[in-house]
């Protein structure tokens, strides 16, 4: 199914792509809008990077039938290396999909897909206009 | 004033900061002006900024509620703000790790405005709390807590 990405994607430039097995792979080009201090991306733009990556990677799994609304509940941000003047990609891993919460981590890397620049762990509340009650 | 991030930084580092012009600085330069990153107030210890609603910041076309990765944006910089006004310490400082929790989400339309403090900064390590909110801080709808390191300790 095609991603569907948000409006905020478009003012980050993320575009969304799939490697050779088929795994959603978010990407961003380096640009003045998403830097922080000179020559490095701010945290925040990475981690807007690694929220929309996260979400896309549910909602791949979910099928374009089932598009609940992604009400995040906790997202934890580890920032390990210094986002540098390049092309910088993200994929996320599904912990758990239940009906109302997911559980997701996802990673964002540079140069090698080994050596992660920033990791998240996000929660998720699943709300869908019928069956489990909203917050 | 200097007008270039680098002239800012070398002011900053010679123990001249001023919150108000740094933010309105980065608004020009970098990822701050994308988002609209405002100043709002700042204390010995803490920073408060805000950004206003956008569109192009919207997470979800169907509700018009703003991503959380802006929101992450803003408490990231006022962390780093409050850690430069409590540590007197302009040095380069990095995040190594920030939680947001999302108490509510904002009402489409309100501005954001995030206040973190640093409540302890060692040789090496600093420590944030904080909240955010979209009106009214005794309903907030973000509660944060990170930690960053000074690149070049003192």
């Amino acid at each position: 199914m095609s991603v569907l990405l948000p409006p905020y994607a478009e003012a980050l430039g993320v575009v969304a792509e799939r490697d050779d097995n088929g795994r959603l792979v978010l990407a961003m080009d380096f640009a003045a809008h998403v830097r922080g201090r000179p020559g490095f991306l701010h945290g925040g733009a990475i981690a807007g990077l690694l929220e929309l990556a996260a979400i896309a990677t549910v909602q791949d799994r979910l099928g374009s039938d089932d598009r609940p609304r992604f009400k995040p509940i906790t997202v934890t941000t580890d920032f390990m290396r210094g986002g540098r003047d390049k092309r910088t990609y993200a994929a996320a891993v599904i912990s758990r999909l239940g009906s109302r919460l997911a559980n997701v981590e996802s990673f964002a890397w540079q140069e090698s897909e080994d050596t992660p620049i920033a990791a998240a762990r996000l929660n998720f509340l699943l709300a869908r206009a019928t069956g489990s009650p909203n917050r | 004033m200097s007008d270039t991030p680098e002239e800012m930084r070398k002011q900053m580092i010679g123990g001249d900061f001023d919150p108000r012009g740094f933010i309105e600085l980065m608004a020009s330069h970098s990822h701050g002006g994308l988002i609209g990153t405002r100043y709002l107030d700042h204390g010995d210890d803490w920073a408060e900024l805000a950004i206003d609603y956008d569109e192009k910041l919207v997470g979800d076309p169907a509700t018009g509620i703003l991503a959380s990765g802006p929101v992450v944006s803003l408490v990231d910089t006022a962390s780093g703000m409050a850690i430069w006004l409590k540590s007197q310490k302009f040095v380069e400082i990095v995040t190594i790790d920030l939680r947001v929790d999302y108490l509510r989400p904002a009402k489409v339309g309100n501005s954001v405005c995030a206040r973190m403090q640093c409540y302890r900064a060692t040789r090496n390590i600093a420590f944030v709390r904080g909240q955010a909110h979209d009106g009214d801080a005794e309903d907030p709808i973000a509660q944060a807590a990170g930690t960053f390191m000074f690149m070049r300790p003192a």
